[in-house]
């Protein structure tokens, strides 16, 4: 028994998670788990919890816990961040040894690729689309909570491996054969294969509903072209999800059977390719990074011409540019690596591919602008990421055809340029956009306005924070300092820009705080959203009550054309003037359902098996799949009845109802 | 809801369509198969990319039988066919045809799968696994995945014939169906690709 118990403490908890930051984390993760079991027993909180949240298939709920989700891994991913820069905010002083900076660098990028933007992004999903098209739902409200469960416990799967077992370490791109099972033993890229496998299939079923929801479920009357930006953003971003995530797919399935279960893909022997994983990872990596930055283009070109009191400039321009994008997207993965031997016609083709992707980028820019140029503007917090988005993308994405000059990229590949290029893009444009979202949507999701003057100042932080850190580091770049370096000696010349880079890191966390503050402060003194209407805006969502009733639409509406809700105020004609008592008719409603949750743990228990081979308990979860994937088959009481009286009810109470 | 009413059709939408809530579902079935019609067709790139990296192990030449995967094809093509009889017999409301030709269907796909383990159990006896080389890595994963898809498909029409035996032709079970048969026709369209270009094409090389 103790030689068992001895067997379990070591596979569980080798030396390296023994560190003090690990012990550290050990005990915020004790203390925070018993804090909420005992609150949620205190106040006898746990049949709410399961009832109201765990277990809903309602979008607007499954977008708020993709929101805290998404805020909680930015905390996470954002702590990470700050240790890697303190490692190297001076020559040879390093708090963290080589090993573990390769593991914080690793779970920093996947986290925050896949575990902030990707929840962060379905948030607004969820909480925006169907109301914009003037439906009741998305098209499948269970596979929506299937797809945010089993996300969730693939977040949570790849994050306890900072604690138990080891994190991975090889990347945020995994390539062999760094992960190969010869020379990385260990649980750690298992965890970081098969949490991405699990939240990759949620995220496909994302797409794959959002872009259904999108084709079918749009109210009477809104055609193609009348649909607002943010949804044209969200079709093309679906459907490069579904083209993308299938090649994600295969490359971890293909290397998890190299570790696991000695198959000769990507090995070194054997006849094996590493080369081959590097070209499947990019096939969607490239369409990734497209994934989240189309919904970024999307938001500003709903907060632009809200705050500009004017209509969207060239709105037909603007989808053609999305969907160029969504076309090219496709043929540019070379570009991410160039230097690995491809050939000089392959390398001019690829880099001509990416540089021609900046003509749809650059049409959207001057549309944003043309649409402010001569609009009354408001400068909201919204409105502010927005301003601050234009200069910072513009930047991000120059630097990026600097790098599809391919003989430029043989110098900067790998440096610390490519580090600053894709930040820029990341944080100036997806963090930005995700943001002025969030400033811009909040009131619709819970009621309530964030307070602008905090918000002012969170955002001040950020971008000061943002500049300060990675203009420095275009520099280094240029200096030939390479990226995942975890110290450097005296001498380079480096370390005054380094500092300087740590700083505006640390400006940035002092950003983050500011941004929770100004959450938590607004929760209990923020404003009220009484109209549903707070920004005077132009599409559907803006016609409902904030937060919108379960039920979205007591009445569909008719659509006749692009900005509707705008048209409507215009003609002083907004729905709630015309719905009568008769016009409610009784509902039927998705019924709630603990299967996505159990689906998800199910997959948690597989993948926490499967990590360290424990196959009683791999199978196990197997089990738990098989037996969730039966009992939704055979389960046809799914759906329940709003009666009319309740709507009336409630709509009556909103003073929305004529009387 | 996007789609008011068709004017006057020339001819009658399918019955399984006839329902707004079903046929939304079938639309997100075709997604989800070009979801899936992607995997296969990166499994196809590796395996391409993979046939000739045959190490220290035998190549497709030396390896493959044809017997057993005419076989195959014979097997899959048949339960094809009568998928498709059975979704004749759903839209002409025949339940308990529907029933003879969906368990027709399954017991081809078995006889499939069972002739594909037994050839997959005869390479690997003389020494042929996946860890010997790239292209048997790419060999197995590739037909392999195909054949858990059919192994799959089997145990979701013993569902489907529960349900069917239970509740008759509804516009759930009518649904269930057609999906059923999209995904079936779609697996010998794949079977098809491989027959080609891992087998006869390794073959002939
Ligand atoms: C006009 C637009 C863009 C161009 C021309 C461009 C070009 C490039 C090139 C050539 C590289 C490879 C550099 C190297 O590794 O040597 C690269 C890397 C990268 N880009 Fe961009 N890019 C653009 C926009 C974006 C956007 C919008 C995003 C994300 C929102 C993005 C995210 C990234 C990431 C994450 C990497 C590095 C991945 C890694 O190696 O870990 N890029 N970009
Ligand atoms: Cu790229």
């Amino acid at each position: 028994m103790p030689a068992f118990l001895l067997y379990l403490v070591h596979t569980l908890f080798p030396p390296d998670t023994r560190q003090p930051t690990e012990l550290g984390a050990d005990f915020m993760i004790l203390v925070t788990g018993i804090g909420i079991v005992f609150i949620l027993t205190r106040y006898q909180k746990w049949r709410w919890l399961w009832r109201e949240w765990l277990t809903t298939v309602d979008h607007k709920r499954i977008a708020i816990m993709y929101l805290i989700a998404a805020i909680a891994m930015l905390f996470r991913g954002g702590v990470d961040a700050l240790m890697l820069r303190t490692n190297l905010a001076l020559p040879n002083v390093r708090p963290i040894g080589a090993l573990e900076y390769n593991e914080v660098f690793t779970t920093h990028g996947t986290i925050m690729i896949f575990f902030m933007a990707m929840p962060f992004i379905f948030a607004l999903f969820n909480a925006v689309i169907p109301l914009q098209i003037g439906s009741r739902d998305v098209a499948f409200p269970r596979l929506n909570a299937m797809s945010y469960w089993l996300f969730a416990f693939g977040a949570i799967l790849f994050n306890i491996s900072f604690v138990i077992g080891g994190s991975p370490n090889a990347g945020w791109t995994g390539y062999p054969p760094l992960t190969e099972v010869a020379f990385n033993p260990g649980p750690g890229e298992s965890y970081y294969f098969l949490s991405l496998l699990i939240a990759g299939i949620g995220t496909t079923i994302t797409g794959i509903n959002f872009l259904v929801t999108i084709i079918r479920m749009r109210a009477p009357g809104m055609t193609l072209m009348r649909m607002p930006m943010f949804v044209w953003s969200v079709l093309t971003t679906s459907a490069l999800i579904i083209f993308a995530f299938p090649p994600l797919t295969v490359a971890l399935a293909l290397s998890l059977l190299d570790r696991t279960f000695g198959s000769s893909f990507f090995t070194l022997g054997h006849g094996g390719m590493p080369m081959m994983y590097v070209n499947l990872f990019w096939l969607f990596g490239h369409p990734e990074v497209y994934i989240v930055i189309l919904p970024a283009f999307g938001i500003f070109s709903e907060v632009v011409p809200t705050f500009s009191k004017k209509r969207l400039f060239g709105y037909t321009t603007m989808v053609i540019s999305l969907v160029s994008i969504m076309f090219l997207a496709y043929g540019t993965w070379v570009h991410h690596f160039f230097t690995m031997g491809a050939g000089p016609t392959v390398n001019a083709f690829f880099g001509l591919s990416t540089m021609l992707i900046a003509i749809p980028t650059g049409v959207k820019i001057f549309n944003w602008i043309f649409t402010m140029w001569g609009g009354r503007i408001r400068i909201t917090v919204a409105m502010l990421y927005q301003m601050a988005f234009i200069p910072t993308f513009v930047v991000g994405g120059a630097t990026g055809i600097m790098l599809s000059v391919v003989p430029a990229d043989y110098q900067l590949h790998n440096s610390y340029w490519v580090v600053a290029h894709f930040h820029n893009v990341l944080i100036g444009g997806t963090v930005f956009g995700l943001l002025s979202g969030l400033y811009y949507w909040w009131p619709k999701m819970f009621g309530f306005i964030l307070n602008e003057r905090q918000g002012k100042v969170a955002f001040w932080l950020f971008v000061i924070g943002f500049w300060v850190t990675f203009l420095p580091q275009y520099l280094l770049g240029l200096e030939g300092m390479t990226r995942r370096m975890y110290t450097y000696p005296f001498g380079f010349g480096w370390h005054e820009l380094n500092l300087i880079s740590t700083l505006g890191a640390f400006i940035m966390g002092a950003g983050f705080l500011a941004l929770v503050y100004n959450i938590v402060w607004s929760l209990r003194y923020g404003e009220r959203d009484l109209t549903g209407d707070p920004w005077n805006g132009r599409t559907l969502e803006w016609s409902l009550p904030s937060p919108a009733p379960e039920y979205n639409f007591a009445r569909i509406p008719v659509v006749h054309g692009v900005d509707e809700f705008w048209a409507m105020k215009e003609s002083g004609d907004t729905l709630a003037n015309h719905l009568r008592p008769q016009d409610v008719k009784t509902l039927e409603l998705p019924k709630n359902t603990g299967m996505p949750f159990m689906l998800g743990l199910s997959f948690f228990v597989g993948g926490f098996g499967m990590t360290f081979l424990w196959w009683p308990i791999a199978i196990f979860g197997g089990l738990g799949v098989v037996a969730c994937l039966l009992y939704a088959a055979f389960d046809y009481n799914d759906k329940k009845h709003l009666p009319a009286d309740v709507i009336r009810h409630t709509e009556r109470s909103w003073g929305r109802l004529q009387a | 809801m996007s789609t008011p009413a068709v004017s006057e059709p020339r001819q009658p939408i399918p019955v399984e369509f006839a329902d707004e809530e079903e046929s939304i579902k079938i639309t997100g079935f075709w997604m989800f198969l070009v979801t899936d019609m992607i995997i296969f067709a990166s499994l196809f790139a590796v395996y391409a990319v993979y046939r000739s990296r045959t190490a220290l192990g035998p190549t497709p030449q030396q390896l493959f039988h044809l017997g057993p995967t005419v076989l195959e094809t014979l097997l899959l093509l048949t339960s094809s066919f009568t998928i498709g009889i059975a979704v004749w017999a759903m839209r002409s409301n025949r339940p308990r045809l529907v029933l003879g030709w969906l368990i027709a269907t399954m017991a081809l796909g078995a006889g499939f799968v069972i002739t594909e383990i037994s050839d997959f159990v005869a390479y690997t006896s003389h020494g042929a696994t996946w860890h010997v080389s790239g292209f048997l890595s790419g060999f197995y994963v590739l037909v392999g995945t195909h054949g858990a898809h059919v192994t799959f498909g089997i145990m979701w029409a013993i569902t489907l014939l529960l349900q069917l035996r239970r509740r008759g032709l509804t516009p759930i079970t009518r649904r269930k169906l057609f999906t059923f048969s999209l995904y079936w026709h779609f697996l010998d369209i794949v079977w098809i690709f491989i027959f080609t270009f891992v087998y006869l094409s390794g073959k002939i090389a």
